[in-house]
């Protein structure tokens, strides 16, 4: 490529550039920077620098928040791996119609507004919703259980919201695999079990990992999820950071960010670690 | 079941994926300790007859039977006997040793135990010091060659090839083919080894299976299925041959026959008997035709030099005999230089060399 061809090139992808300098770098740089100041009225911050905020994550009311988030991020992502997988594997096994189906099946519910398919699942936990009006029918309870405004409501909504993000890497990775390989290890006297824990799942780790990465990141910071399902009584890193925001305490808010930041990218160093790569992070 | 029982006996075998037969109730006995081939174009059902064997494809109709046992219902990793994959099949996340033990491990093998076999497979295909080699760092032979070691470091009773020399260039595949042939000596394994090239059937086997859409055409020696042929695919399928059309005149009793074909009378033998008006093609492999100046095997037939070509040290000659019949003639290029084009010579051959089979048109489509 000659210098005109790269300058071209360039001057096309300028908008990009500008776009993600202003809208990435500049804005965490503001967040971090916030994150150093301490709070004060009018323009939420005093200019003086501090670690106070940092410290004050020790406490137990921030750690408590942030040892919930973790936990119900690496539980989400271990059920979307459980249930993603096996899903992600079959769905790569059909014939090349049938997989097309199910692939349509999985992605058009993406194409409703998430807040009307929260709303979906409000309905259906409801007290005198579809759930309990057909356990009360069938004699299993006689008292409406509460199913709504619960961690486990929320934990459910996390699964559904993310699941997709598990199956969509694990089922192109075993696609992408040579079955001849597993029918080597059944002809060298392994069971079919024994076949998949030796042979299919090695070889399909980078699709699995890419989906832990694709569930466990966002899954910390669906704040709206814990507001419709747990009714905001499951305070999650999101719902605290954005009450400190409510409550105009900028600087803790943007500490809390920062740390968010820093879990979500000892993540990803993690999983380059390991030899994922970040093209297996792209869904399509 | 017999009394003498065969070593492995595939029965009536059937396979079919929904959209036609591939196998047409297949028989076959394979002895102990042969070097069988299965030759045949690419769709008669030879890598389905394999897998069918190993274990990885459930026949729609018949019975698989190893050493008298019935193992239809087996899955493959029950079944003693092991595969050599056409692409190699290769466990890429691991290195050649674990590879070769991966088997080894399954059965449980105590660890020196396993140290030792390895290496002796890894002596036996000549690739002693690439134990810790991933597969994406061998070229095709190395890979091709781990991959029998794999098989045979199991031990098995059948070790079942499916085109592994189908993906190396020529020179290594004739090396490669020796390496294979004294290997199965070495062994006493039986060999099944699936090929669409002749040659190598011809030049490697014990026995070759000739398979036609889903059955079996012919089965014999390499010298069998090459001198005698039964059928016209046959024939066509094996070596090079002047296949010529015609009709039974007068047929004896003792095998001796005429037969009229392009507006020539051609004399002709078969241990089989034809009927006079039959169709039959005659088959005359081109090195087996001789010319010169006086009659050659005693037959008295005449034609003109067409055609002349050198070829790798061989010359190649068309001649024409009669209006019509033209045959190619393969020679020492020495013994016939001084005739040219257009030169009348005396043409003939050993009746008893020249096959004589039934005519038929769907037999020569390959």
């Amino acid at each position: 490529m000659d210098k005109k061809e790269r300058l071209f090139f360039h001057t096309l992808r300028f908008p990009l550039y500008l776009w993600t300098i202003v809208f990435v770098f500049v804005a965490l740089l503001y967040i971090i920077g916030l994150s150093f100041m301490g709070r004060a009225e009018n323009i939420g911050v005093d200019g003086q620098f501090t670690l106070e905020n940092y410290a004050r994550l020790s406490e137990p009311k921030y750690f408590q928040v942030l040892f919930n988030s973790l936990k119900l991020a690496a539980l989400t992502t271990l059920l979307c791996l459980v249930i993603g997988y096996p899903f992600g594997y079959l769905m790569a096994r059909l014939k090349p119609g049938a997989r097309t189906l199910v692939l349509m099946l999985l992605i058009v519910p993406f194409w409703t507004n998430s807040l009307i398919r929260l709303f979906g699942w409000r309905i259906l936990l409801m007290g005198n919703g579809p759930v309990n009006t057909i356990l009360k029918n069938m004699g299993i309870i006689t008292k409406p259980l509460k199913l709504l405004n619960t961690e486990g409501a929320v934990f459910l909504g996390m699964v559904y919201a993310l699941l997709p993000l598990m199956i969509m890497p694990t089922s192109t990775a075993v696609e992408k695999l040579d079955f001849s390989v597993v029918e080597a290890a059944r002809d060298l006297g392994a069971r079919p079990l024994k076949a998949f824990f030796t042979i299919t799942v090695p070889l399909t780790l980078p699709g699995l990992m890419a989906g832990c990465v694709l569930v466990f990141v966002p899954s910390m910071g669906l704040f709206f999820l814990s507001d419709m399902l747990g009714g905001g009584k499951t305070m999650l890193a999101g719902n605290l950071i954005q009450s400190l925001i409510n409550s105009r305490d900028l600087p803790m808010a943007s500490a809390l960010c920062a740390l968010m930041l820093l879990v979500t990218a000892l993540v990803l160093m993690l999983y380059r670690r390991v030899g994922g790569s970040a093209g297996q992070l792209s869904l399509f | 079941m017999s009394e003498i029982r065969p070593f492995l006996r595939l029965e009536n075998l059937c396979k079919d994926y929904g959209q036609g037969m591939v196998l047409k109730g297949l028989n076959l006995d394979v002895e102990a300790g042969e070097f069988l081939t299965l030759l045949g174009p690419s769709g008669c059902g030879k890598t389905t007859t394999l897998r069918i064997i190993a274990g990885l494809e459930t026949a729609t109709e018949g019975r698989v039977y190893l050493e008298g046992a019935d193992v239809t219902a087996l899955p493959p990793e029950k079944r003693d006997l092991n595969t050599v994959f056409q692409s190699y099949a290769l466990f890429p996340h691991m290195n050649v040793f674990q590879n070769i033990a991966y088997g080894l491990k399954i059965k449980k093998v105590q660890r020196a135990e396993i140290q030792q076999r390895v290496a002796e497979a890894l002596k036996l295909v000549q690739l002693t010091g690439y134990e810790k080699r991933m597969p994406s760092q061998l070229s095709g032979g190395q890979r091709q060659r781990v991959a029998i070691a794999r098989a045979v470091v199991l031990r098995p009773k059948v070790l079942l090839l499916d085109e592994p020399l189908g993906a190396l260039d020529l020179k290594l595949r004739q090396q490669m083919q020796q390496e294979l042939k004294k290997l199965q000596k070495q062994l006493g394994i039986t060999f099944i080894y699936i090929t669409h090239d002749q040659e190598e059937a011809l030049n490697m086997s014990s026995r070759i299976v000739i398979m036609r859409e889903g059955s079996v055409e012919q089965i014999g020696t390499p010298e069998e299925v090459y001198e005698h042929p039964e059928t016209l695919f046959a024939a066509g399928f094996i070596g090079q041959s002047n296949l010529v059309h015609g009709t039974v005149v007068t047929a004896q009793e003792n095998g001796e026959m005429t037969i009229s074909a392009e507006g020539v009378t051609l004399p002709a033998f078969s241990e089989k008997h034809y009927r006079p008006g039959d169709r039959v093609v005659l088959c005359l492999r081109p090195q087996r035709v001789r010319y010169g100046s006086e009659p050659q095997h005693g037959l008295d037939l005449q034609g003109v030099i067409l055609e002349k070509e050198y070829s790798g040290g061989m010359q190649h000659t068309h001649i024409q005999i009669g209006e019509r019949l033209v045959i190619r003639v393969i020679s020492q290029s020495s013994e016939l230089d001084h005739y040219s084009i257009g030169d009348c010579v005396h043409v003939g051959w050993s009746i008893r060399h020249a096959p004589v089979v039934f005519d038929d048109p769907a037999g020569e489509a390959q």
